[in-house]
């Protein structure tokens, strides 16, 4: 299993709202396809795929804050 | 750092989103460092992720009748107005040959835009807090961009002609009760679109090449 992690983004970024999953659980993603948007003040960020695999979970949906760091979702 | 300068000249919005897509695939795909789209538009309003429709405060009938398009972009940021008298800069750059930090990024941009203002004797300033570039309190310059795979798209707007400011009374500019000003506005003369786009293209490719 993989983690999503939400990378760093850029100095002084602490957090990012997560706005856009491009994919629902049990989806097979390509490594390197867009797989999440993130948004901050006045910047979006697709955050690729770390791998090819299924999306397991979803664990920080849109409209959520995440903090640099956390797991926001699964790859099996 | 090899940046391609495209002039687009007055163009319709989504002809330029599009120039930004096909850039942005040639740039990923290795055969170019980046690109620098400048243009003008057509009135159209633009949402980013970040608007409500309610920062829009005339409905769509009105907008119609006065031939404005609105349109929802990956962007980030709330709702701006781009008019012919703006000067409109697509940065399709990769960050990957510069540097991948996001607020980094947003003030190059930032100073690219105080750099240039001040070359026409207008001192451009940073608000804490609010992105763009203020002078004395009022907005001249708005940024809103998007990264995917580390590159840039989307970009920024700077308010050239004083006659063209009029429909940001159509909406809440960035989602904010701000005032806006233009370039011709706080100098009290006369300025070409096309002078201050050659002073910003130069600006930024000397900025570039010096990170």
């Amino acid at each position: 299993m993989t983690n999503i992690i939400l990378p760093e983004l850029g100095e002084g970024i602490k957090k990012a709202m997560v706005s856009y999953w491009y994919f629902k659980p049990d989806d097979f993603i390509k490594e390197n396809e867009d797989l999440v948007e993130l948004t901050t003040d006045k910047a979006t960020f697709n955050l690729p795929s770390p791998c090819s695999g299924r999306l397991k979970e979803i664990i920080i949906p849109e409209g959520s804050l995440a903090n640099i760091g956390d797991i926001l979702g699964t790859l099996d | 750092m090899r940046l391609e300068i495209i002039d687009l000249g007055l163009v319709d919005f989504k002809a330029s989103w599009q120039k930004q897509k096909e850039l942005f695939q040639k740039i990923k795909a290795g055969l170019l460092d980046g690109a620098i789209i400048a243009c003008r538009h057509h009135p159209v309003i633009t949402l980013g992720r970040s608007s409500s429709r309610k920062n829009i405060l005339v409905s769509p009938e009105e907008l119609i009748r006065k031939g404005i398009v609105t349109y929802e972009v990956e962007r980030g940021g709330d709702v701006t107005y781009h008019g012919p008298g703006q000067l409109v800069v697509y940065p399709i750059l990769n960050l990957n040959l510069l540097k991948k930090d996001i607020r980094w990024y947003l003030m190059f941009l930032e100073e690219l835009i105080i750099q240039s203002l001040a070359s026409f004797g207008v001192r451009g300033q940073r608000i804490k807090g609010l992105t763009g570039v203020w002078v004395s309190g009022r907005k001249i310059a708005s940024i809103g961009i998007a990264v995917s795979h580390w590159i840039t798209f989307h970009g920024l707007s700077i308010n050239i002609k004083s006659d063209d400011l009029s429909n940001f009374s159509l909406i809440r500019p960035c989602g904010a009760d701000i005032i806006v000003t233009s370039l011709e506005t706080e100098i009290g003369n006369v300025v070409c679109v096309d002078n201050f786009k050659e002073k910003l293209i130069s600006q930024f490719l000397l900025n570039a090449d010096s990170n």
